[in-house]
């Protein structure tokens, strides 16, 4: 490992999506975001849908929205185990926007205690990416 | 003696047939090739899960607190079994292996005074179980990853789990799937759901690491509230994939057979069938011979 980096890891069910070395990881963590930076302290935190910040070479910094998840911190490493995973640039205003509305109309619609909650997270995670787009 | 065109009929049909068989081989070596790489491809998150549970468990098993998914309901009466099978046959053993060990366990579950229930994923256990515990069963799901397994699906499953013990409907949970080994083994696997078992010795393997001192964020019971369930999802995604490769190679490795067997069969009817026509002119021959003799 590179003296100074972090070795930052995104993994979604499915598979391994990123596996790279930054200077610093910047987490939307459940109470708040946080940056990793090397020899930082080792930390389990709840991920909230948002966006992951990875600056690394001085440049613009990678951004990759995670629909919620885990952040697994070590003093050498960042893994993340997000539910899933876009890179925010590849999000569409519209397509979020349709995600939205239909998210909240199944919400709207059923009766059953378990769907609505699962339409609800649903709408929150298309509100989260609304956010993340300004 | 068959005669000459039954021979001729059925080498044809057995043509026919293992021209099938090692269609099916091929579609599922292909398919084997997919599912293999998805398999692999998601044992990195499920790795790191199962390390995060295991500092976090470690630190909470023992306390009042404990959600009941890693605690357990505190008895020990119902057991649910997930039987993961495929929805279709022709597969080899790989269906009844399945099968053959998900009835061992309820036997054994019987035994001891437990009360057994059972949910089925893919019509092929159903159908072998009907008949002797059909009314243990509570549900089955079809169609599980008839293209390639997509964690949603697995996510439904594992909801359903969840809702059954949220509701009090079981004890203890257990999946029984076969692990892939290669394109010609598995391995079938009892992997225990709910209560959530944690992996032993972890302290040992990071001995003295900085694994034991980690910061919670926001505590440890929360993180745990969202990790618990989304481990079952993600246990059940794993036995899914893992189902899925061992079928397609238990299908690969009966469809291989199958077609040699065709291929031996036909080899031996058309020796029968060349014989026959031989022994026909043979006689031919010889009543046109001894009649010319007669004369």
């Amino acid at each position: 490992m590179a003296e100074g980096k972090v070795s930052f890891e995104l993994v979604t069910p499915e598979r391994l999506l990123l596996s790279q070395e930054a200077d610093m990881v910047v987490v939307p963590g459940g109470a708040g975001d946080f940056g990793v930076l090397p020899r930082h302290a080792p930390l389990i935190s709840t991920v909230r849908p948002g966006t992951i910040r990875l600056h690394d070479g001085g440049g613009d910094p990678a951004e990759i929205f995670v629909a919620g998840g885990f952040a697994e911190v070590t003093p050498e490493r960042c893994t993340v185990l997000a539910e899933e995973a876009v890179p925010l640039a590849e999000l569409d205003r519209a397509e979020v926007e349709r995600e939205l509305r239909e998210a909240r109309e199944d919400a709207a619609d059923t009766d059953d205690e378990r769907r609505r909650a699962a339409a609800e997270r649903r709408a929150a995670v298309a509100e989260a990416k609304l956010a993340e787009l300004g | 003696m068959p005669s000459l065109k039954d021979l001729r009929n059925r080498i044809s049909s057995v043509r026919a047939t293992q021209k099938i068989t090692s269609a099916m081989k091929m579609v599922a070596a292909a398919k084997l090739r997919r599912a293999q790489e998805a398999a692999e491809a998601a044992r990195p998150y499920a790795e790191r899960m199962e390390r995060m549970l295991g500092s976090l468990g470690g630190s909470l098993a023992g306390s009042a607190g404990a959600p009941k998914l890693l605690a357990g309901s505190g008895e020990d009466r119902v057991h649910l079994v997930v039987v993961a099978t495929a929805d279709r046959g022709l597969c080899g053993g790989f269906n009844g292996g399945i099968v053959r060990r998900s009835r061992e366990l309820i036997d054994e579950l019987e035994a001891a005074g437990k009360t057994v229930r059972i949910l089925c994923v893919g019509r092929k256990g159903r159908d072998q179980l009907r008949r002797l515990h059909g009314t243990k069963i509570v549900d089955v799901i079809e169609g599980v990853g008839r293209r390639s397994v997509e964690f949603a699906e697995a996510d439904e499953i594992a909801e359903r789990v969840r809702t059954m013990f949220d509701e009090g409907g079981f004890d203890v949970c257990a999946i029984v799937y076969a692990r892939f080994k290669s394109a010609i083994s598995n391995e079938v696997t009892v992997q225990q759901l709910v209560p959530a078992p944690l992996p032993e010795a972890e302290e040992d393997t990071e001995a003295g690491g900085p694994s034991a001192v980690y910061i919670y964020e926001p505590d440890e019971e929360a993180i745990l509230e969202d990790l618990l369930p989304r481990n079952v999802s993600v246990q059940v995604y794993r036995a899914l994939l893992e189902n899925a490769a061992s079928e397609h190679g238990a299908r690969m490795a009966a469809m291989d057979n199958a077609t040699r067997n065709a291929g031996d069969m036909i080899a031996r009817l058309t020796l029968q069938y060349n014989r026959t026509r031989q022994a026909m002119i043979t006689k031919e021959l010889i009543e046109i011979i001894s009649g010319a003799e007669a004369v």
